[in-house]
């Protein structure tokens, strides 16, 4: 009897737990489905129907809108442009420094990791106008190169502090062996230390790829051309030149959406541990 | 200090002598952190000294800088629109940085547990913090639309009169901009908690079972104190994103309708690319920076200590 009543109690709270948690689940998929469901009806539906009524059409059409008249296709085309070398030179940067400054009892180590991270942390906005004018001087302003190099420059020290804490944690008998069969430096680091920080690789390369791909702040502030803006600052120029068509805005902003969705899809395990990095450290 | 205690854990080939100190310093080891530093330094320290040297000028970015001491910092002070930028900030600061933590904490501990389910109750929590900001700024601008679900949803509920343009009245843009903000960033805190209370000892737990210890007096003197490290890091993330805010509300309102919405970091952007006064628009820039910088020197010692730990 008591048995049954305790085994009552527990499918009630299973049932609880599964209410509330599904509860909000569903009302956080709902701005999403809510895009996706949008982004298939046609404009005299939205018209006729509202943005939040029930559809009453479905056509594809809206995508190739946002993809062609609104420049998203030339936009993605830049925003690949500027991620992918973006992310590979900020780890491999990220990786040599901080291979030489947790491997090697260099002087000012530790001064230079924390300054290095220090960067990393300071408000973008005191940059703005500095690294405009920078790049007007260097005669690069409005072109994808000023964005790189500032994504570069700006993502640097989060990633050697990141890193560093990884190859710390190599036992040092691993090198001192190496070390007895003559090799070098930067045999040590490519043959030893760098496959053996693969995992935090793979989590800094996709937490990395979602943040350079999704920043507006630089992209708006070094390119001016439209047919230069990043995929980000392309759907603000969507926003005004679709107004009120809801339908395009949110195709376009699906068809924004889904290069970091593939990559947080693929790297699902890596980009919960990358963000995780910085909490339990 | 340094040298004695980390000499062992630093994992030099063998004890740091001073000739082994200079056989390290390769011309290789030396070009691999100063190739980086330099990168660094050329995009981001020197950019933030001429950052600061510019709040004490005039300038439109044309004709030269004229140097204005503090002028800029006492023009500040009677510019009703930084006052409200600044309040703004601090709202967005409480509202945005306290829910997301609470949120964060609170979806972290009823997700904890591996049950059936969990895994996709995390994913749908977790799925908007992969959207950039201006997409997820997108999304709710239609939510919030006249026509919008939001007030189509009051209307079928048959409250009418509560239904309103949310992001072009001046009393709800701010708080109809931060629910998007909050929507992307209680995932993303949620993960920070999950991974502090999976770290914690579970016999902590059956102890205090056993001593008739409630639930609640098992939150309080278990959990809240072995999140501790933890609740820094996201008091110290909070900080920062709050104050590095731009994208959601650029996005959906350019900080209006009359400044109703105004950040300070949206009002330093419009200052300096639009009204084209940089020198101004840098000297409120500082003081964003003035703002962080208790938070990144408490987040930086925190890493010096644990750099080495």
């Amino acid at each position: 009897m008591s048995r049954a009543k305790a085994s009552r109690g527990k499918i009630l709270r299973t049932g609880g737990f599964h209410l509330v948690a599904g509860g909000i689940s569903v009302l956080w998929l709902l701005p999403i489905l809510l895009v996706i469901v949008t982004s298939l009806r046609t404009f005299d539906d939205l018209a006729a129907n509202g943005v939040g009524g029930l559809p009453h059409s479905f056509t594809l059409g809206n995508f190739g809108q946002a993809w062609v008249d609104g420049g998203e296709f030339q936009a993605m085309v830049n925003s690949l442009i500027v991620t992918i070398p973006a992310v590979i030179i900020t780890l491999a940067l990220g990786a040599i420094s901080a291979f030489a400054l947790s491997r090697y009892d260099l002087p000012l180590r530790r001064t230079v990791l924390l300054v290095m991270l220090a960067g990393n942390l300071l408000p973008p906005q005191i940059l703005l106008v500095p690294v405009s004018k920078m790049a007007e001087m260097l005669g690069i302003y409005d072109t994808l190169a000023a964005l790189i190099g500032v994504q570069i420059g700006f993502g640097l020290g989060f990633y050697t502090f990141v890193l560093y804490g990884f190859m710390r944690a190599i036992p040092g008998e691993i090198q001192q062996a190496a070390v007895i069969d003559g090799a070098s430096p930067p045999q040590i680091f490519w043959r030893i230390v760098l496959p053996l920080t693969r995992p935090a690789l793979a989590s800094l390369s996709a937490l990395a790829f979602t943040w350079v791909f999704n920043d507006l702040l630089w992209s708006i502030t070094v390119i001016r051309t439209d047919t230069k803006m990043p995929i980000t600052s392309a759907l603000l120029g969507l926003q005004g030149q679709f107004v009120s068509q809801w339908n395009v805005i949110a195709a376009g902003s699906v068809i924004a959406a889904i290069p970091t969705v593939a990559v947080f899809l693929r790297f699902q395990r890596h980009f919960v541990a990358g963000l995780a990095l910085g909490a339990v450290k | 200090m340094t040298a004695t205690l980390t000499a062992p854990a630093a994992a030099p080939p063998s004890p740091a002598g001073p000739r082994r100190r200079r056989r390290t310093l390769s011309p290789t080891l030396l070009a691999f952190v100063l190739v980086p530093l330099l990168v660094e330094t050329f995009w981001v320290f020197w950019p933030a000294i001429q950052g600061v040297y510019l709040s004490f000028t005039s300038w439109d970015g044309v004709s030269p800088a004229v140097i204005v001491g503090f002028g800029n910092y006492a023009e500040l002070f009677s510019d009703p629109t930084f006052g409200k930028a600044f309040l703004d900030t601090v709202l967005w600061l409480v509202l945005f940085g306290g829910l997301s933590a609470l949120g964060g904490l609170g979806m972290a501990m009823l997700l904890l547990k591996d049950r059936r389910g969990v895994g996709f109750y995390r994913a749908a929590l977790f799925t908007p913090v992969v959207f950039s900001l201006v997409a997820t700024a997108l999304i709710w601008q239609a939510i919030y639309q006249p026509d919008g679900l939001v007030n189509t949803v009051l209307g079928t509920l048959g409250l009418d009169s509560w239904q309103h343009s949310w992001l072009a009245d001046a009393n709800t843009a701010l708080y109809a901009v931060i629910v998007p903000a909050l929507w992307r960033q209680i995932g993303y805190v949620m993960v920070l908690y999950l991974a502090g209370l999976k770290g914690i000892d579970p016999t902590l737990y059956e102890a205090a079972t056993v001593d008739g210890a409630s639930r609640w007096q098992q939150f309080t003197k278990i959990t809240l104190p072995q999140l501790s490290s933890v609740n820094s890091v996201v008091l110290s993330v909070i900080i920062i994103d709050s104050l590095r805010s731009f994208d959601v509300v650029w996005a959906l309102t350019r900080g209006g309708p009359y400044h109703s919405s105004e950040l300070l970091s949206t009002y330093m952007y419009s200052t300096a690319f639009q009204s084209l006064r940089l020198g101004y628009a840098s000297a409120i820039a500082v003081v964003i920076f003035v703002l962080a910088f208790g938070v990144i020197l408490t987040y930086l010692v925190r890493a010096f200590r644990d750099a080495d730990a």
